[in-house]
């Protein structure tokens, strides 16, 4: 839904961190993407593509490290997978009680600089 | 033997014969007459760089500008209520309603969102309240940008509440972040029981959800008991009201839940 600023914000932050690392090039970024952060991996290396034309990070590799959703429950502090963006019910209590711990994330994670 | 005009074409004149008898070691000159151009050695490794972990949140920029209006927004000491809901669902009635209560104690100011027209902020005319209409044009949702434009259009001195009619949808408000205080979605009766459960990020992202048009749900055959449920379910934190901007019935507790925040 929103790739496109997603891979705007990670070259501009990419740059930044090339530019304090005295490289020249990005030959490579990862990204760490929760599976409930609604990025289509598709259209992710397509902006990515798009973006990166004319920069020093045209051409590099975009890498995705997938993050699975992880809910944990406030009545009984179990924690337990979920594929939902909404409803978290503890298979242990039956509440549907949890809140997500992990799974929205969009981070920068790593990148491979060419000095 | 070097020849200076061969031609690779012809025959080569080499001083031996290219035939090698059993029990004889034969030399054959294969040497090319030219110097052969030949590409510079290449880097034969895997290019590698060095790897850095950087572990950056990357906040899309409506999470930062949303930051920045929030910022600006505490250090004037004003709160922000993003009514969000379908089209159709009572926001613009509510809010008439709302404004005019609070007209003699609460200094307000109103954004509100459409595609086109001003309509609502025409309905929202108010001698004390500016109110200012942000048209999207094909936006189907406000974002924290058109928030810090709407408000500085808004030439508010010593505001103390904002109001932010969403534009009507139950889908893209919800991921837009714009410096609000809280959420506040709207579930009409004329909704359906089943909203919650089909749109559940937009309710799960509200602190306070308000069921509107309560004075008509007996005649809708809206089953009250179902609908927080399907609410518990999705957003088990949110307050729920039951109100009627008609009638007024549930008004009281709305107002409170207003009062509470400032």
């Amino acid at each position: 839904m929103h790739e496109l600023g997603i891979a705007e914000s990670a070259l501009k932050a990419a740059i930044v961190e090339m530019e304090k690392q005295k490289a020249i090039r990005i030959l490579s970024l990862t990204l760490r993407i929760g599976e409930l952060a609604a990025v289509d991996p598709q259209a992710m290396e397509f902006a990515f593509k798009t973006v990166t034309l004319g920069t020093p990070a045209e051409g590099a590799t975009l890498e995705i490290d997938h993050v699975a959703p992880i809910a944990w429950c406030r009545d009984c502090s179990e924690s337990f997978s979920t594929d939902s963006i909404a409803f978290f019910k503890c298979p242990r209590c039956g509440n549907y009680s949890g809140e997500l711990k992990q799974g929205r994330e969009i981070e920068l994670a790593r990148l491979e600089l060419d000095s | 033997m070097h020849h200076l005009h061969h031609d690779f074409t012809t025959p080569r004149d080499h001083e031996k014969p290219a035939r090698v008898n059993p029990g004889e070691v034969g030399t054959v000159d294969v040497r090319p007459d030219d110097p052969v151009d030949l590409p510079p050695p290449g880097d034969f490794r895997k290019q590698t760089g060095r790897s850095i972990e950087v572990n950056i949140p990357l906040l899309a920029e409506n999470n930062r500008l949303a930051a920045e209006n929030r910022e600006h927004f505490k250090s004037h000491g004003l709160k922000v209520i993003n009514l969000v809901s379908g089209p159709g669902a009572g926001k613009t009635t509510l809010l008439a309603r709302t404004l005019k209560e609070l007209a003699n104690s609460i200094s307000c100011g109103v954004l509100v969102g459409d595609l086109e027209t001003d309509s609502d902020a025409q309905r929202l005319r108010h001698d004390a309240v500016p109110v200012a209409q942000l048209t999207t044009g094909s936006a189907c949702h406000l974002d924290a940008h058109m928030i810090a434009h709407g408000f500085e259009a808004l030439h508010m001195h010593n505001p103390q509440l904002l109001f932010i009619e969403n534009v009507g949808n139950l889908v893209c408000p919800a991921e837009f972040d714009l410096g609000e205080t809280v959420r506040v979605a709207l579930f009409a009766c004329t909704d359906g029981e089943d909203k919650p459960l089909k749109y559940p990020p937009i309710y799960r992202s509200s602190h306070l959800v308000l069921m509107t048009k309560a004075d008509i749900a007996e005649a809708c055959g809206f089953d009250r008991k179902q609908a927080r449920e399907n609410l518990k379910k999705v957003c088990p934190k949110a307050e729920v009201i039951e109100l009627s901007s008609k009638t007024g019935d549930g008004f009281e507790q709305w107002l409170e839940f207003i009062r509470g925040i400032l």
